[in-house]
């Protein structure tokens, strides 16, 4: 049975591989279009988007950027996003790359509840622990808008995906080589310093691409916990929305600048983000 | 051994302290408040049983909410799914283009859900200066697709949210069902080329059965998503208009009206159903914690 019956099997091949390329070209056209409007409208003034916001920009209005820069206030914003996301990124390496060394080897007695446990908080909702927590947080320790303090509420959240991405890398590691090093007479610690963490560098780099563009898009927690003073720079973009519906040219040149620095960043890391999102899901 | 023991139980304490003192306490208390008259405000508590959930389970909204999600778990376990299962395989023929299109196929995904929300609040869905102004004088009054007129009105909130959403995770998809894909045995393929298959014979007795439990897997955790999704609905219509989700309802529920009691109920409920996911997670990843 043929799914083309008609002309010779060339040219059905030649025309299912040109449908084919219709088709993936159809879905990249949805992907970036909305992208791309915002792009050519970020350059152009407000009157000139109202009129036909599929027109390409004339000349481009760098007053667009400077003014959202402004209202967003993402110099604030930008330096407070890289302190969440750092804090984030470090804890999170910190405490999944041992806690992924133990589980991996099965180290201690009780490593079948400690997975169980992870494996369960990855798929708890942030309501069931949300209000206490804030109240705890803001009312007891006093830390609402404090970032640093926001960044490790952040990593706690990441850290049963981290654990079980970083068990895994060291899963792939030979047991041998620890054994050799242990004969050798090293302590754990050195183990892990000068052998075991020098191999899974690319996992933990795919960890912190991950927990870095989590904890940068987070909006739940970092809205509720940084208040409206101390913000980020995607909570500085949310606060001019609805403000400018008369400077459209303004509010694409501040959604520009969110767009901007994580598809640069993800295209420079695409490997170490892509092998993040997989590893998670391969099973059987 | 033994004697080492103590010291791997120190190496694994900062995960474990960590997560314990953000999630675990936290979420024991929302068990206990649930039952109290707590305010939010301070800790003096009074046992009132089961009021809270009294009270939310006679709220129409509450019901209203837990609707939305069925609804909305529904449409994110068929149409990403259709659109990464045919795009996977459309591009698993593509040796030189493959790496370009996943790329921009996942662009939105890596974005935050707050400069997709507000990009297409304003330059596509926004009725004065967007697309949709351009768009709507071409759309019939009397038609099927007239709740398009108005994409945010209450009957069709919900969908042009979902749909949003949908726009910046199904490319997710692709790239997890393309790697899960390339691990079909190729020697497989190749016969059953041979023996003259067709595309949609190969994926159904080849390639399916391989990738069968990835896409299992996602049905878990997109069910799971579904059910605690928040932020495209809070910030595209804030669970109003007719898209309320148990999650902008239990926040808005603290937030907005210091209602705690309704708030860690709701709280509680949705992470009853998120055990039971969370059961099929755990029985689906068995064979990591067998001995």
């Amino acid at each position: 049975m043929s799914a083309f019956p008609f002309g010779s099997p060339r040219y059905a091949r030649a025309l299912q591989r040109f449908s084919a390329h219709l088709v993936l070209l159809f879905f990249a056209a949805t992907a970036m279009g909305p992208l791309l409007l915002v792009l050519i409208n970020s350059m152009k003034t407000h009157r000139q988007i109202a009129r036909n916001p599929l027109s390409l920009p004339t000349a481009i209005e760098w007053e667009n950027f400077s003014l959202a820069w402004g209202y967003g206030n993402f110099s604030r914003g930008f330096i407070n996003s890289i302190v969440l996301s750092g804090t984030a990124v470090l804890v999170v390496l910190f405490c999944a790359s041992l806690a992924g060394y133990v589980l991996a080897g099965r180290k201690i007695r009780h490593w079948r509840i400690v997975t169980i446990y992870f494996m369960v908080a990855i798929t708890v909702p942030i309501q069931l622990f949300l209000f206490p927590l804030y109240y705890l947080f803001a009312r007891v320790l006093g830390l609402l808008g404090n970032v640093p303090a926001v960044g490790v509420v952040l990593a706690a959240l990441n850290m049963p995906l981290a654990v079980f991405l970083m068990r895994s890398f060291f899963l792939a590691v030979p047991e041998q080589l620890e054994e050799a090093a242990r004969i050798d007479g090293a302590n754990t610690w050195q183990v892990l310093w000068y052998v075991l963490f020098p191999i899974v560098r690319p996992g933990m780099i795919t960890v912190a691409v991950i927990v870095g563009l989590h904890a940068w898009n987070e909006f739940l927690i970092t809205r509720t916990f940084l208040g409206t003073d101390n913000i980020t720079a995607t909570l500085g973009l949310y606060s001019m929305n609805g403000t400018y519906v008369s400077a459209m040219g303004v509010m694409m040149a501040g959604t520009m600048i969110l767009i901007a620095p994580p598809l640069a960043f993800f295209v420079l890391v695409q490997r170490y983000f892509i092998e993040g999102l997989v590893s998670g899901a391969l099973k059987g | 051994m033994r004697r080492w023991s103590f010291q791997y139980y120190l190496l694994i304490s900062p995960a474990l302290l960590l997560s314990a003192m953000i999630v675990l306490v936290p979420g024991l208390l929302t068990l206990l408040v649930a039952f109290t008259d707590w305010n939010g405000v301070s800790f003096d508590l009074n046992w009132v049983g089961v009021a809270n959930f009294h009270k939310i389970f006679d709220d129409r909204i509450f019901w209203n909410a837990l609707g939305n999600n069925i609804r909305w778990t529904l449409l994110f376990l068929t149409i990403p799914v259709a659109i990464g299962l045919l795009t996977a395989m459309l591009l698993l023929k593509r040796r030189r283009t493959k790496t370009l299109y996943q790329l921009i196929y996942l662009g939105p995904y890596v974005l935050a859900p707050v400069t997709n929300a507000i990009l297409w609040l304003n330059i596509v869905l926004n009725p004065a200066s967007g697309l949709l102004r351009q768009i709507r004088p071409y759309i019939p009054r009397d038609s099927l697709l007239a709740p398009l007129r108005s994409p945010l009105s209450p009957d069709v909130a919900l969908f042009t949210v979902a749909a949003v959403d949908i726009w910046h995770y199904w490319g997710f998809l692709t790239v997890v069902y393309l790697a899960a894909l390339r691990q079909t045995p190729q020697e497989l393929v190749e016969a059953a080329m041979v023996e003259g298959a067709n595309a949609l014979q190969l994926f159904r007795h080849i390639y399916l059965p391989t990738i069968l439990p990835t896409v299992l897997l996602m049905f878990v955790l997109i069910t799971i998503f579904s059910f605690l999704t928040f932020e495209y609905v809070y910030i595209m219509t804030n669970g109003g208009t007719g898209s309320e989700m148990l999650s902008t309802y239990a926040y808005n529920q603290a937030f907005h009206k210091f209602q705690y009691g309704r708030a860690v109920a709701t709280g509680l409920v949705m992470s009853a159903f998120g055990l039971l996911a969370s059961f099929f997670y755990v029985w689906m990843s068995r064979r990591e914690i067998r001995a």
